[in-house]
């Protein structure tokens, strides 16, 4: 393939609309006649529902639907099934729906809801995951008749909605040899994390239709068009064929918009006022109670290790704090247990990760997705390990990578073109110029560090996870391209534009990207998740472009008489390639040729390309053996930091990012990505954090309490680079970034502050009352 | 009660009730969708608008305390078809990825400069810290403004 705009950095193609003010968000979106929706939702984190009673809601002017569990007795969840759309016979954490109102306006729904009588019966609480483990409450008593997918791995008894095994060698007989051997040390610790909030710009909104015939149409702020059609139409028992999801530009998912999440509740409104469309738009608190956020975790870790720093065995145990239901925790869960200990090979490997449902707010996927947390306990396990053994923490690393011709926990072998964690650590390294030790700045209490870590992943995705794009030529020979992965920031739509201009040699301008999604007339995808977009895509995008030249090569042929292979598609013409002054317009191709005397041959031009991930396989259910990730996308992280050991006040300096992104489709959107996410990654690791008062109710519900970074709150300087080892899986050569930057932030500004002022601190967010705990403890 | 305002140098006449927020009115009653809703509670800046000439967060606003009040929205920037300097230099330094944020920091940067047409980053920080984005970690946005600063001193 000729790359002549893949690699550009030309403007988005939805900058126009998204400057002007025309770019339309579901919130946006207004209809003669809407109804709007407000919702119920529990105070407590769990009890029973003694009584519901809604009459006096139904009878207020102005009211025009009301719904709780009786009237949608469904459930939803995309690997488990445990999540009611409404309460049924108890709730499990505070903001949990229990009825929903539709009325004429916002003010008289939301008056509606004080007419709604509930009768609770406050139910012991669980809030932490080892706790619960013990199953001493039983969160989901009726777990194991829950329809889920056969690879999830439930342990009812014990609260867990998944419990992955990885058993790579022999960890245990390592742990015993060591014991006699004096060249080996065995390092343990404990890490943890709190659960932290997606906070996209834009909360999250629906707006459903349901007609007389029984069509339904919702228009979502969602990340996964066609799944979330697919889970409507499994959750309320309507054929596919009349579910029609239409997504408009989603302002910010970061995870949180993936799959089924608020949808349920206005459709179930719709259903009983057919022809009105139902509007609802979440309130801020609303967006951090009710929707998702990620897990919390707990991790202990036992590695062994020889003197001169080879790992030989890790043994990991995570908790993950799931929340009220599991949602794609399943897969969260499962992707850290299979992903530990990180980009690091080592022999022998035993992890246990575990799904744990508390009465928290409902975990689900994150920018990352396991992987943050995994890196968090593997990254400053690493660290550790260096301090015992005396060792700098970047050559302790360099000594452990995968490397080509190394495997994976899950028994992978690494190949040249999987990419190259090394070069990134080397880079990162560079950038930060880890070498030379930090300048300490003039007053004596402000002392400054640097830090430096890795990270790897794959995309989290089921082995068939598919993707389809459909190209269609117009009557001047322009394009337009239908594909299904959302514009959600990260520049799919910019970005597969230039791709398809390469694989159809036209220019990138004859090409338009279709939005909105429209699951009635855009082709399937699985899900905008994984970072997946460029390489799934890209593959079937390969394919509809050479099925469409093909096309305009065979139609072609019969006209100039050469043989298909002879001819060349380039810009606005196709040529014969041994003489390239004979040819034909494009536009006169591809509608179909018509000749001089009227007749007319081959017909409009419609190319078509699936492609679905090659060799993945299920996981060995006991040991974790398999293929469950297709690609890998390495990369390293380092910060530079200053901490003031009176205030224990920490601030970033610099943060830098390397990946290996194989071929860079647009730097300039791809450095936005890098950026975008060290700064997404850099809050959970100084500030941000759910937390929770006594009784488990939420207390960060605004983003007073709720902190996200701010303009005033970025480092000084912010670096990203490309390591550019060519994907051999993808067409274009292409791997995933976007989740990346987000994950090794906070271990590298760990290990920065270590630097700096000599403690661990291995409990995010690293605030300022555990560095002056920890100086006290140190005897500073 | 009805009140009359300009939008972007429009005379509008909007009927309004007591607690109604300027950014309801302006989203819902007239459809002027630029000014995103992002909290509703002053927290966000998304809801940004030029009230009076100053960026204020319309979410704050009582809908009757803005009669007389001249408003410009984002949908007031492009003219005659032709992006605004500052449009331009968001798009150039790639300032923005979801765009959901996007009004609203176009009208903070729009006041800035118009008040200070040649600001210092730290002013620019300053005149943004209101603003809340949650996808491009802020640097082009930073970049962007002095982009903006240099291409209008350069036409004016
Ligand atoms: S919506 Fe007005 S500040 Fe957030
Ligand atoms: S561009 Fe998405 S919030 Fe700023």
């Amino acid at each position: 393939m000729r790359f002549k705009y893949v690699g550009q950095s030309i403007p988005r193609v939805d900058a126009f609309e998204k400057v002007t003010g025309t770019a339309k968000y579901v919130t946006d979106m207004f209809f003669p006649g809407m109804l709007y929706a407000a919702v119920l939702r529990s105070p407590y984190p769990h009890a029973k529902i003694k009584k519901l009673d809604v009459s006096k809601a139904k009878e207020l002017k102005g009211v025009r639907a009301v719904v709780t569990a009786k009237e949608c007795p469904y459930k939803q969840g995309i690997y488990l099934v445990d999540r009611p759309i409404f309460a049924t016979d108890r709730v499990r954490y505070v903001g949990e729906p229990v009825a929903a109102v539709a009325a004429d306006s916002l003010d008289i729904a939301m008056k509606a809801l004080d007419l709604i009588e509930v009768e609770y019966e406050p139910l012991p609480a669980v809030f932490d995951p080892l706790e619960s483990m013990k199953g001493e409450i039983l969160i989901h008593p009726d777990l194991a008749s829950y329809d889920r997918l056969p690879i999830y791995n439930i342990e009812p008894e014990k609260n867990v909605f998944h419990h992955h095994k990885t058993r790579k060698g022999d960890v245990d007989k390592v742990f015993e040899e060591a014991k006699e051997r004096d060249d080996v040390v065995i390092v343990e610790g404990e890490y943890t994390l709190p659960q932290i909030y997606h906070a996209p710009l834009e909360p999250h909104g629906a707006i459903a239709f349901y007609d007389f015939e029984g069509k339904l149409t919702v228009w979502s702020s969602a990340q996964s068009p066609h799944t979330l059609r697919h889970l409507i139409s499994y959750a309320f028992k309507i054929p596919h064929h009349k579910v029609r999801v239409i997504a408009p530009y989603v302002g910010g998912g970061f995870g949180g918009k993936a799959g089924i999440n608020m949808e349920g509740i206005v459709i179930a409104l719709a259903m009983q006022v057919p022809g009105k469309h139902i509007k609802l738009i979440y309130s801020r608190e609303e967006d951090i109670m009710a929707t998702v956020v990620r897990q919390g975790m707990y991790a202990k870790v036992r590695a062994a290790v020889t003197k001169d720093g080879k790992f030989l065995a890790w043994e990991q145990m995570m908790a993950f704090d799931g929340g009220a239901y599991a949602e794609y925790g399943t897969n969260v869960v499962r992707a850290a247990g299979y992903t530990t200990p990180g980009p690091y090979y080592v022999p022998n490997i035993k992890v246990d990760s575990y799904g744990v449902y508390t009465n928290h707010l409902v975990g689900g996927a994150f920018r990352g997705f396991g992987h943050g947390e995994l890196h968090w306990a593997v990254e400053r396990h690493i660290d550790k390990i260096a301090q015992e053994l005396g060792m700098d923490p970047l050559e302790l690393r360099m000594k452990n990578l995968l490397k080509p011709g190394l495997t994976n926990a899950m028994g992978q072998k690494m190949h040249d073109h999987s990419g190259n964690v090394e070069a990134c650590l080397k880079k990162a390294a560079e950038l930060i110029e880890y070498e030379k030790p930090s300048e300490q700045p003039k007053d004596p209490k402000k002392k400054r560090g640097k830090g430096i870590a890795a990270l790897v992943k794959a995309p989290a995705m089921p082995t068939n996870a598919a993707s389809s794009v459909i190209i269609k030529f117009h009557e001047d020979a322009t394009v337009t391209l239908q594909v299904s992965i959302q514009e959600i920031g990260q520049g799919f739509n910019t970005a597969i534009a230039q791709m398809a201009a390469d694989a159809l040699h036209i220019p990138v301008e004859k090409i338009k990207v279709v939005t909105p999604i429209d699951t009635d007339t855009n082709p399937y995808e699985w899900q905008t998740v994984a970072s997946r977009a460029l390489w799934t895509v890209g593959n079937a995008l390969y394919r509809a472009a050479e099925d469409a030249l093909n096309q305009i090569k065979n139609i072609a042929s019969q006209v100039l008489g050469v043989a298909p292979y002879n001819l060349e598609v380039e810009d606005d013409r196709v040529y014969i390639k041994y003489d390239p002054e004979t040819y034909i317009p494009l536009k006169d191709i591809v509608m179909g040729y018509t000749y001089p005397d009227g007749h007319a041959i081959g017909g409009p031009v419609i190319g078509r390309g699936s492609f679905v991930p090659e060799r993945l396989t299920n996981l060995d259910p006991e040991t974790g053996q398999g293929n469950a990730a297709a690609e890998w996308t390495f990369g390293a992280e380092a910060a530079e930091v200053e901490v003031d050991t009176e205030t224990g006040e920490i601030k970033v300096l610099k943060l830098v990012g390397v990946f290996d992104a194989g071929r860079v489709v647009n730097p300039m959107l791809a450095r936005g990505q890098i950026i975008g996410g060290m700064v997404q990654g850099m809050g959970p690791a100084v500030f941000e954090q759910i937390t929770y008062d006594k009784d488990g109710r939420p207390l960060t519900i605004s983003f007073t309490d709720y902190k996200i970074p701010t303009i005033a709150d970025i480092p000084e300087e912010m670096e990203a680079d490309f390591v550019e080892t060519h994907e051999a899986t993808s067409a274009f050569g292409v791997r995933g970034i976007a989740e990346h930057p987000m994950i090794s932030v906070p271990p590298a500004i760990a290990a920065a502050i270590y630097n700096a002022i000599g403690v661990n601190i291995n409990d995010l967010p690293i605030t300022p009352d555990k560095i002056l705990k920890a100086l006290k403890e140190k005897g500073e | 009660m009805v009140i009359k305002f300009t939008i972007n140098g429009d005379e509008m006449e909007v009927d309004v009730k007591p607690n109604e927020t300027l950014l309801d009115v302006l989203r819902n009653k007239l459809f002027v969708t630029g000014p995103k809703e992002g909290c509703g509670n002053g927290e966000c800046g998304a809801c940004t608008v030029i009230y009076n000439g100053k960026p204020m967060n319309s979410c704050l606003i009582l809908a009757p305390e803005a009669d007389g009040a001249e408003i410009f929205t984002v949908e007031g920037l492009t003219k005659d078809g032709k992006l605004h300097p500052i449009q331009e230099a968001f798009i150039e330094e790639n300032a923005f990825q979801c765009g959901f944020c996007t009004p609203g920091f176009l009208m903070s940067a729009k006041a800035l400069l118009e008040r200070n047409p040649n600001p210092s980053k730290e002013e620019i920080v300053e005149a943004l810290s209101g603003n809340l984005c949650r996808c491009t970690g802020y640097d082009t946005i930073i970049k962007a403004v002095k982009k903006a600063a240099e291409k209008m001193g350069a036409r004016s």
